[in-house]
């Protein structure tokens, strides 16, 4: 029996086990959401913008690791998309997007709703096609999903035409997938290990590096062994976050711009480094000139051999799955007599603690005005460091970086590498169709959740309990912190006249919303808000306008230039 | 900023071209030449691109090369011993003195003339670009009508194969 190519679409999410189907209807995917109306297995999420379908798969695929799964129409509902799509591009996230596309006879016309969203896409995905034959769905579907999810994993696009899903052809799903030109390197290379386990035990003065791809490829528990036996401190990237857990003594915080002091020091003066699925980026290192300043020898694992000597030169690259090359070292390290620079390591420590005990992220914890830190600390605390906690983008994304202690892998939510305002609230709503049981924060801003505000909408219809925190200090207050480190205090444009009352516009869309204006209302606030089980609560906390994100390595700065707040 | 000839087995589908010359352009990589057309095997083209870059920036364009899912194999032709070809063909005004002039200078060229009519020649030149060059500088450029050039494309010398 021959199937529609929208029935195919339907029956391939399906064969790959897909949940949810975040999307948004459009004459180009009608048939598709015709057939998806006919079944139940794949559900489907309906948003009220297509960049929260994107965003909302995403939080779904960052929490699960698994594939997340957009599905949107074409022209504007592709391009809505596309911010979506460029944020999990930059963070290597799985997700399949699925968009409609004119009729083929119509492509090139600049039919209604046209788009070229093979060519928009193209250098925001891992992958993308066009499927101009019904026959093609199947398998191209099939390597859609398996792209997304190998190798660096990332979202590949799957642009359908709308006569190509009226078109029959028999179903049949592939079992599994062969590309010639795509297979990637996930076993290390036996001797660069041997070099690296080697090169660790000479250290003197080691520090381990960790990003996103801890995450990406399950190492948490790999990583956690070997940084014990080893005995050495660690750091994570924004990304990286939760891959060791922050409440250990041994990891250092977070480092990069708005690193601990201790961590970006021990960055600055390692003897031996060792990355583990991070990239050097500019938000990490900084200046490389500055970074290069000090000798040491780099081991860089990651699965992207172009990841390797990008922006930093590598000593011993090794590319291969994080996860495999890190239980690799393991096994020889505990295999070896070896012990390593027992005294060195001492000493380094020693200095460590010393950097450490600065006490870069203190703050006025007596303020008569609520500081944002202080929320972030308090909702660590009421939720046992136990939330998932998603996040916009700006100081209120630093600070929840900085302040809640992020134990475990894919508790920790955000937009990266693209740095995507918008994405808090719906990545959070992926998250809680994901853990409907489980504690979901969504930590913002005033000018970030206004990005995606229409979201509150889908929230009210899934039944989704999250708990917005808006630290809303009126400012867009990254942008105003660098106008006043760096424009001579000109606020150009930072400053929002006109703020809705959050509080009304969460009862408006049927949720519960509370203004918390004192230091002394805060704790209170946030347990009232998790006690209500079933009621999306959105927390509009009155901050301290002024405050900054310390420490801050300012952009073109070398790791080791901090301003600290103790400067100003 | 050495010169480089990245060659480029690829899948033979709609798009891939445009992969390539975006990632080019998306990474402020510079193109000098790229020539693309379908092999024996009429299911994979093969492209040469002739580009300049420090060696980090050539390591990283075969990284990102590679990185791209429908390119199966990538060649920098430059780590070993390579013969580079263009194919060039110029129409010259061949008028008076300049018809016999013209022609003794595509035979030293080792030219061939491949049209031919009352005031032109179309003469074909192949060889590596600095030859076409060469040519192109010894011709007075009153004579030169158009140039048109292929760009260059390369092969490994001896056994050195690239294949999948």
């Amino acid at each position: 029996m021959e199937l529609s190519g929208a029935e195919i679409t339907v029956r391939c999410l399906q064969e790959e086990g897909v949940e949810f189907a975040f999307g948004y209807p459009g004459g180009a995917v009608l048939y598709i959401y015709d057939e998806i109306f006919k079944q139940n297995k794949v559900k489907h999420v309906l948003v009220r913008h297509e960049q929260a379908a994107v965003h909302a798969a995403d939080g779904y695929a960052r929490a699960t690791g698994r594939v997340g799964v957009a599905l949107v129409t074409s022209g504007p509902g592709a391009t809505n998309a596309v911010t979506g799509i460029a944020t999990a591009y930059m963070d290597s996230i799985p997700m399949v997007i699925i968009s409609g596309q004119v009729p083929t006879a119509a492509i090139g016309l600049d039919a209604f709703q046209e788009v070229d969203m093979v060519g928009i896409t193209r250098p925001c995905v891992k992958h993308n096609f066009l499927v101009k034959d019904v026959k093609d769905i199947a398998p191209t579907l099939k390597k859609a999903f398996h792209i997304a999810a190998t190798g660096r994993p990332g979202p590949v696009v799957v642009d359908i035409p709308k006569d190509v899903t009226i078109h029959t052809a028999k179903f049949d799903y592939p079992k599994s997938v062969s590309l010639r030109s795509y297979s990637p390197v996930t076993k290390g290379h036996p001797m660069q290990i041997k070099k690296a386990v080697k090169l660790l035990l000479s250290a003197k003065r080691p520090f381990v590096y960790t990003g996103g791809g801890v995450i990406l490829s399950e190492a948490s528990n790999a990583l956690i062994k070997l940084i014990k036996q080893l005995g050495v401190p660690c750091t994570s990237t924004l990304m990286g976050l939760g891959g060791y857990p922050e409440s250990d003594r041994q990891h250092l915080g977070m480092l990069g711009m708005h690193g601990t002091y201790e961590a970006n020091m021990a960055m600055q003066h390692c003897d031996v480094l060792l990355a583990v699925g991070a990239r050097f980026d500019d938000r990490v290192i900084g200046n490389t000139e500055h970074f290069k300043q000090e000798k040491r020898q780099i081991i860089h694992i990651d699965i992207d051999p172009s990841s390797i000597s990008k922006r930093v030169k590598v000593d011993v690259p090794i590319v291969g799955d994080v996860g495999q090359v890190l239980g690799e070292m393991l096994k020889q390290l505990q295999a070896s007599k070896d012990k390593g620079e027992q005294a060195a390591l001492k000493a380094w420590w020693a200095q460590i603690e010393l950097w450490r005990s600065k006490n870069c992220l203190n703050y006025d914890r007596t303020s008569k005005i609520i500081k944002p830190q202080f929320v972030i600390e308090k909702l660590y605390e009421v939720t046992k460091g136990d939330a998932y906690v998603t996040s916009d983008v700006g100081q209120h994304q630093m600070w929840a970086a900085q302040y809640y202690k992020f134990d475990k892998p894919r508790r920790w939510i955000n937009s990266g590498g693209l740095g995507t305002m918008g994405f808090g609230l719906p990545s959070a709503m992926g998250v809680k169709m994901a853990f409907p049981k489980a504690n979901v924060a969504c930590i913002t801003g005033e000018a970030s959740i206004q990005m995606c505000i229409q979201e509150l909408s889908t929230c009210k219809q899934y039944h989704l309990p999250i708990k917005v925190l808006t630290l809303n200090n009126r400012y867009m207050g990254m942008v105003r912190q660098w106008q006043q480190f760096f424009h001579g205090n000109r606020y150009s444009e930072s400053y929002m006249d006109a703020l809705p009352d959050f509080v009304k516009l969460a009862e408006a869309y049927g949720h519960v919303g509370i203004r918390i204006e004192k230091p002394s209302d805060v704790e209170g606030a946030i347990k009232e808000a998790f006690k209500l089980k079933d009621k999306l609560v959105f927390m509009d906390f009155l901050t301290d306008q002024t405050e900054n994100v310390y420490p801050m390595v300012p952009g073109g700065k070398g790791l080791s230039e901090m301003i600290l707040a103790e400067d100003l | 900023m050495m010169r480089h000839n990245i060659s480029v087995l690829l899948e033979n589908e709609a798009g891939a071209l445009s992969r390539v010359s975006g990632l080019f352009s998306a990474r402020g990589y510079n193109i000098e030449s790229l020539t693309v057309a379908p092999t024996e095997d009429p299911s994979m083209s093969r492209m040469t691109i002739v580009t300049r870059g420090s060696e980090e920036v050539i390591e990283q364009i075969v990284k990102q090369l590679n990185k791209l899912i429908e390119v199966v194999k990538v060649l920098d032709l430059n780590e070993g011993a390579h013969i580079e070809r263009e194919l060039m063909l110029v129409k010259v005004k061949a008028e008076g003195e300049w018809r016999e002039e013209l022609k003794r200078m595509s035979d030293i060229f080792r030219g061939r003339i491949i049209d031919v009519a009352d005031s032109t020649y179309t003469i074909e030149l192949t060889g590596n670009g600095t030859k076409l060059d060469a040519f192109l500088e010894a011709l007075d450029p009153s004579v030169i009508l158009e140039t048109v050039r292929t760009g260059a494309c390369g092969i490994g010398r001896g056994e050195r194969v690239l294949k999948v």
